[in-house]
């Protein structure tokens, strides 16, 4: 999938000038035709479509594949308005490079907050649009005849009054020479053929036969290999090392510091690297964050829970008046934990560096990131750098970080000249994450005398990804992040009406790196919630499903998939003996999910029947790769519900291995069944990681169910719970 | 020196007798097919054939595997004909990442030599590989729909 632009004489200017500097962008270069071509000379028809002579069809994808299926989705709603035959259709990613060099023609690039299709599908379908129009107008005018009169269907362009017909493959080379229209009118959903329907994924073939190329398999000549240990305790840095054995062990070129708190073996191979990096003995300054661990880290965390100042982030009626006045109180206290992504591909990046040049081969989420860290840290201008992306084994948020990239090109600095491929090992990935973010979270609920909610009041303590990740988005000590699924409006609103309402966030920022973690803070912030949903129908002896009822008279989406997931589990109607039900519903990511679960419990071990995910994603580009996702978001939410822990000692974390921190197998793989039903609403809905977050609470609404027992805390290890 | 017979072919490989005969086959035969997921026969991603034995390969020494016969991903298709766990993988639209794939296909291909017509609860002992996509309702479908063609 490596793109690699030719361009003609006039576009090729535009393309060597116009970053370094800038100062070409926009010139004039007189009229004319201006043709770009792809590598193997075929034109572009618009930026988004190369058609070959045989009538094979490019789609560029700007953003990245990493299993969510978003390629082929976005293929799909390319091929749709191109109205092109889809069985002669492939894809490749155009660089973040060029697309600097090409004024940022295809967007942005990111793959992260399950934005890849809900993004971009306009300008993707506009794209395939005015492709469709370029190819039919070519047509036309050859013919002389107005394109008015002329259609196209499967790739093949017909005029009405003679029956003339023409491929698309033809006239490709005459429609790369007209203007790209504007202001096209796209199909109604409605009318979709190839976009909406439960196609195969286009990136199966080389996956089982081995021969998909990811970052870890990445092969260029004369490349070396590199492995790194950074300093376990997050914030320390390297005092000094002793290299002098590793530098005499098999196939070790050189030993390196990288930045100020690692250090990288560099070696012909990666076993030899890693084999002599295990024999530098390194001395750390660990800055004062040795004294860190899990035990400090939840008292840091327990004190927000009544602290003064807290961020509001919703906040209707008045909830100090509904908690005095209040007739009955409810109150409970929970907590998340921190977790890995522990994407099946360790971190890894290739990098080359030369006084001219630096190009890094990688699977990254965000290639303009990638592409920016890349600039930064080779100090060379950015037409000198580019990023090629490959197929990511496993992103889950945690490629959207460029810190491996960064390692990347600072040890590739080192050795110039020579292709490093930097390739982490699963501890070295398990200890240097950017954790699911630690919060702890006070539920109080209120009741007037005829048990009438009136108040609830959520403070969540803990940890801001953003002040991590992007510090200088916190506007007046807020995260806005925090409050998905919590906000007054929005993609991610709350989805309950109480009179009283108050959700805020004391801010406690322990020294371990928070990140975007699939599901991001729905994950916490929809176990608090559902789960505290059912406390408090349960207190008053009501329905979870009625009690949710009645709240949501203002949110009728959010209501309609509860329905949906509720009927399904056949809720309301008596389980086989020894089942039992649980519900939760959110809004995250613009899509709206409910989730129901049918479990049994045999003593410590709880069995999942049946897991159903309802979603409202407003348009369903695959349902097939909709319905994939679903399950796949379940088995990524339940081996945290699980097993998901990260704990601190010391100040690094604990766990190292899959032997410590487990992730679900198939014998645990519950039935999940998925219902797609989308409303048509706009902006459209995320499908990647919405259902994530319905797994959980709805497991733990169906265990108190069964046994009485209220978890607050997690995983569900710590309770000798197992997934049986 | 280690000599290798990988999918039918002889590799004399200049390792330690106990590097992991996974990184043998990756670095210096050449064959990245095989993935590399935890280094400790935790996750299954490094899942090849010896003598017929599935074997995560990130801990077994390549040393041990000498003269034996060695099947990876790219040699479970036969006469370019895919096997009919790779198809049913194609037909069930099974990977989603697909890093871990290559070692459940492993996986699979010996249940379904030994077990041709697994149940479910053959698949739930004998399949351990870890998926972090959660590919595993798509994996069952797909065994049962290769043991169907047999």
């Amino acid at each position: 999938m490596n793109f690699v632009p030719k361009m003609d004489r006039r576009s090729f200017f535009i393309g060597t000038a116009a970053v370094g500097g800038g100062m070409a962008l926009g010139l004039d270069f007189g009229a004319g035709p201006q043709v770009v071509r792809a590598a193997d000379g075929s034109p572009e028809v618009g930026v988004w479509v190369v058609i070959q002579p045989d009538n094979s069809t490019v789609i560029r994808i700007a953003r990245s594949e990493m299993g969510q299926g978003s390629l082929t989705g976005l293929a799909q709603l390319v091929a749709e308005e191109l109205e092109c035959d889809w069985s002669k259709v492939t894809t490749e990613y155009p660089t973040p490079g060029e697309s600097v060099r090409r004024k940022r023609a295809w967007g942005a690039f990111s793959s992260t907050g399950s934005r890849s299709i809900r993004e971009s599908e306009k300008y993707v379908r506009g794209g395939g649009a005015a492709a469709r129009i370029m190819l039919i107008q070519a047509a036309a005018n050859e013919w002389k005849v107005p394109a008015s009169e002329c259609s196209a269907t499967n790739s093949l362009i017909t005029h009405k009054g003679t029956g003339r017909t023409s491929t698309y493959g033809q006239v490709a080379e005459a429609a790369a020479k007209l203007e790209v229209p504007k202001d096209i009118k796209l199909k109604d959903p409605k009318d979709w053929k190839i976009a909406g329907k439960p196609l195969l994924r286009l990136d199966t073939a080389d996956k089982v036969v081995g021969k998909m190329e990811y970052g870890i398999d990445v092969k260029l000549p004369g490349m070396l290999l590199a492995t790194i240990k950074a300093c376990p305790v997050f914030g320390g840095k390297v005092k000094s090392y002793d290299a002098a054995k590793a530098e005499k062990m098999p196939g070790v070129k050189k030993v390196v510091q990288v930045a100020d708190n690692a250090v990288a073996v560099v070696a012909d191979t990666f076993w030899h690297a890693k084999m002599a990096l295990e024999a530098v003995t390194i001395d750390w300054d660990t800055a004062g964050n040795e004294k860190h661990n899990s035990a400090t880290i939840a008292e840091f965390l327990k004190a927000g829970l009544d602290a003064d100042k807290a961020i509001v982030g919703n906040e209707n009626g008045d909830i100090k008046a509904a908690i005095a006045g209040a007739a009955r109180k409810v109150e409970a206290v929970y907590n998340y934990p921190y977790q890995n992504h522990a994407c099946m591909e360790p971190m890894n990046a290739t990098a080359l560096y030369t006084d001219e040049k630096c190009e890094v081969w990688c699977g990254t989420q965000d290639g303009e990131g990638a592409f920016g860290a890349v600039v930064q840290t080779s100090g060379l201008a950015a037409d000198k750098c580019d990023v090629h992306k490959v197929m990511l084994g496993g992103g889950f948020g945690r490629r959207g970080r460029a810190d491996y990239i960064i390692h990347a090109v600072q040890i590739a600095k080192q050795m110039p000249g020579t292709p490093i491929k930097l390739l982490w090992t699963r501890e070295e990935d398990m200890q240097h994450g950017f954790y699911h973010p630690i919060t702890q979270c006070k539920m109080t609920g209120t009741f007037d005398k005829d048990n009438n909610l009136t108040g609830l009041h959520m403070r969540i303590s803990g940890q801001s990804i953003l002040a991590t990740v992007f510090p200088s988005a916190i506007k007046d000590g807020k995260d806005p992040v925090t409050f998905q699924g919590l906000n007054p409006s929005g993609e991610t609103a709350f989805g309950y009406s109480v009179p009283n309402l108050l959700i805020d966030h004391a801010m406690r920022n322990p020294h371990v790196p928070a990140g975007f973690w699939r599901g991001v803070n729905v994950n916490h912030n929809a176990i608090y919630v559902e789960c505290f949903m059912d406390e408090l129908a349960h207190s008053i002896g009501v329905d979870a499903l009625e009690f949710r009822r009645k709240l949501m008279g203002k949110n009728p989406k959010n209501l309609a998939v509860l329905n949906a997931a509720a009927e399904r589990i056949g809720w309301g109607k008596p389980a086989e003996k020894g089942r039992f039900r649980g519900l939760s519903q959110m809004m995250a990511f613009g899509s709206y999910v409910a989730g129901a679960a049918e479990i049994s419990v045999d003593g410590d071990k709880i069995k999942i029947h049946k897991l159903i995910g309802a979603t409202d994603p407003g348009f369903a580009v695959n349902p097939a790769q909709i319905e994939r996702q679903v399950a796949g978001s379940f088995v990524y939410g339940l081996s945290a519900l699980f097993y998901g822990e990260c704990t601190v000692k010391d100040g690094y974390i604990e766990q190292t291995n899959f032997d410590t921190y487990n992730s679900l197998r198939i014998a645990e793989m519950p039935v999940v069944e998925s219902i797609c039903m989308p409303s048509g609403h706009t902006p459209w809905g995320g499908v990647g990681e919405p259902t994530i977050l319905v797994a959980a609470p709805a497991v733990l609404n169906a265990y108190f169910n069964a046994t009485g027992k209220r978890i607050r805390s997690f995983p569900l290890k710590n309770h000798n719970l197992q997934i049986a | 020196m280690v000599r290798l017979n990988i999918n039918g072919k002889d590799h004399d490989v200049d390792v330690d007798p106990n590097t992991p005969l996974l990184w043998a086959i990756r670095e210096n035969v050449g064959l990245t097919g095989t993935k590399y997921g935890c280094g400790i026969a935790q996750c299954g991603a490094c899942t090849v054939h010896i003598d017929g034995v599935a074997t995560r390969s990130c801990s077994f020494p390549a040393s041990a595997a000498a003269d034996k016969k060695i099947v990876t991903i790219e040699g479970l298709a036969q006469n370019g004909v895919l096997h009919k766990v790779q198809q049913a993988w194609i037909d069930n639209d099974v990977p989603q990442c697909g890093y871990c794939q290559s070692g459940m296909i492993m996986a699979v291909a010996e249940l379904l030599k030994l077990k041709p017509k697994p149940t479910d609860a053959d698949i739930d002992r004998e399949i351990t590989n870890i998926c972090r996509c959660g590919t595993f309702q798509q994996v069952r479908a797909a065994i049962h729909a290769a043991a169907a063609k047999a």
